[in-house]
């Protein structure tokens, strides 16, 4: 194995050699290169999102007609840097009354949560942290305590908004779980394995073909799960000031913010995984750094797309919010898993061109009735208007003939 | 496979020591300059009134409820998604009609009016 093709394999079975040499025994090696191996996975993502910060604030801008930051460095790309070392600096303030214990533990399991997930992604088809048999579960416990994290911020604050906040996570972060479970299922259902490797190495047809609905079912849920516009309900700023980080200053609240930018890179992996066939691609088996390379492209391309949702549509209000899901997207989900099980069944599984037009014909139909009954009870439920429309202001036929005047 | 949990043990560890240790950090960096007036707690301006710990929408409580059905309805549905392709085409049936079940429950409460928002 050159270390062109697999640098991290490559890296790992020197250092096992070396250590080897010098005498080391073969358990105390192994958990050598564990703890640097999940040093490395875990300082990544923080280190990631220093870059993130950069991204997102550099695409925002483009999207508003602005430039962005672009004072240090080239295309501003020291800012995050210089932000990251002035918040080191930043006062911690306590507000009086907090509830010490979950106002302390919250910011740590905000961001610790997310980094937990990047354990089980697999970044190549050799390079990831564990490939253990329950990973899809373990990404929803995650993404759940991560959640509880919130909620533990809301509570312990001392502060009507953030309690405000911390009502609206249990309301919404939960709601959107439960679609996101339904539609968990389809993938696992295709691979026969919670294993986020597994499920990426049984993708020969990326189960986007397979299962389109449900992807877009799972990509508005995760974006929902990640708090973000349009469902940044939990920290509307218009309405509850900050809602749960209202209280929180310095590095506390920096942890909030690692987590919200983390949030939507780890969703971008854990969807290319589930869907888009992962590190999957021409020649990725034998360089795993082409998997690499792809998965990457592919996170990139989920990342923008939630970038560009951020940025272009409006926050729903929180009725809005909890009849969309509860009223559309759950009964939706459900008859997803049910007709993707049950046609996954009744076609031969070696047909691939037929098993995807089967699968993509019925998606389509039931996108389209479930529009048509969404049309129709919203028209039902429209409000008449009140007023008629007013006249128009100016003199009938002055002079003219024409029907609108003169 | 018991290696396996051990580095997620400790990759554990690490994610969660990582924030803890760099708010630790920012503690000993960072000016400790406390007064009454900085430390209260922040209502837009003005000085908070009454009691912090509101009372709650009822509401709230009620997705919570709902919520804790489907999630229960998971722990059971992922074994049999991990199991489908060994499964006779009756045992899908049987799932389905569990998720049927499901359904029901969620038209119930719909009909009872728990997913209207007051």
């Amino acid at each position: 194995m050159s270390f062109i093709a697999d640098p991290v394999n490559f890296i790992a079975n020197w250092l096992t050699t070396v250590l080897t040499g010098w005498g080391a025994s073969a358990s105390l090696i192994q958990i050598i290169l564990f703890v640097i191996g999940a040093g490395l996975l875990s300082l990544g993502p923080l280190l990631l999102t220093i870059l993130l910060i950069w991204v997102e604030r550099k695409i925002g801008g483009r999207f508003q007609d602005r430039l962005g930051p672009n004072r240090l460095g080239p295309w501003g790309i020291i800012q995050p840097i210089a932000d990251m070392l002035k918040i080191f600096t930043k006062e911690l303030i306590t507000p009086t009354g907090a509830d010490k214990v979950p106002y302390n533990l919250a910011p740590i399991l905000a961001a610790g949560s997310v980094i937990a997930v990047w354990a089980v992604i697999p970044l190549a088809s050799t390079v990831y942290g564990v490939n253990i048999n329950i990973g899809a579960v373990y990404i929803l416990a995650f993404g759940a305590l991560g959640e509880l994290g919130f909620i533990m911020a809301g509570l312990g604050s001392n502060n009507k908004f953030a309690l405000l906040g911390g009502f609206r996570v249990v309301a919404n972060l939960l709601s959107y779980e439960v679609p996101m479970i339904l539609i968990l299922l389809v993938p696992v259902m295709f691979s026969g394995s919670l294993g986020m490797n597994d499920i990426a190495l049984s993708q020969t047809v990326w189960n986007v073909f397979l299962a389109p609905l449900a992807a877009i079912i799972f990509f508005i849920t995760l974006i929902a799960e990640n708090a973000r516009a349009p469902f940044d309900l939990i920290e509307a700023d218009s309405e509850i000031v900050a809602g749960f980080n209202v209280e929180y200053s310095g590095l506390k609240f920096g942890f909030f913010y690692v987590a919200d930018f983390l949030h939507s890179v780890t969703a971008a992996l854990v969807f290319s995984t589930l869907f888009l066939g992962g590190w999957r691609g021409p020649g990725a088996e034998t360089y795993p750094i082409l998997g690499f390379i792809y998965l990457v492209i592919k996170a990139a391309i989920i990342y923008f797309a939630i970038l560009h949702i951020r940025f272009s549509i409006p926050r729903f209000r929180i009725d809005q919010m909890m009849s969309f899901n509860w009223k559309f997207l759950t009964p939706l989900s459900m008859m997803v898993l049910v007709t993707t099980a049950l046609l996954n069944k009744l076609v031969p599984g070696d047909l691939t061109l037929v098993r995807v037009a089967v699968m993509w014909a019925a998606n389509l139909v039931l996108w389209v009735a479930a529009d048509q009954i969404v049309k129709r009870v919203v028209k039902k439920q429209a409000v008449p208007e009140v007023a008629q429309p007013r006249p128009l202001a100016r003199p009938p036929q002055v002079g003219t003939n024409d029907i609108l005047g003169g | 496979m018991l290696n396996d949990w051990l580095y997620l043990a400790i990759f554990l560890v690490l994610c969660f020591a990582l924030p803890a240790m760099a708010i630790g950090i920012a503690g000993i960096l960072s000016p400790k300059k406390s007064d009454p007036i900085k430390n209260s707690i922040y209502e837009c301006g003005p000085e908070p009134v009454g009691e912090s710990r509101i009372q709650f929408k009822v509401q709230y409580y009620v997705y919570g409820l709902i919520f804790l059905v489907f999630d229960v309805e998971a722990v059971l549905l992922f074994p049999w998604a991990v199991a489908y392709s060994q499964l006779p085409l009756y045992a899908v049936l049987e799932a389905i009609l569990f998720i049927a079940i499901l359904a029901g429950g969620l038209f119930y409460a719909w009909r009872a009016g728990a997913l209207e928002w007051q």
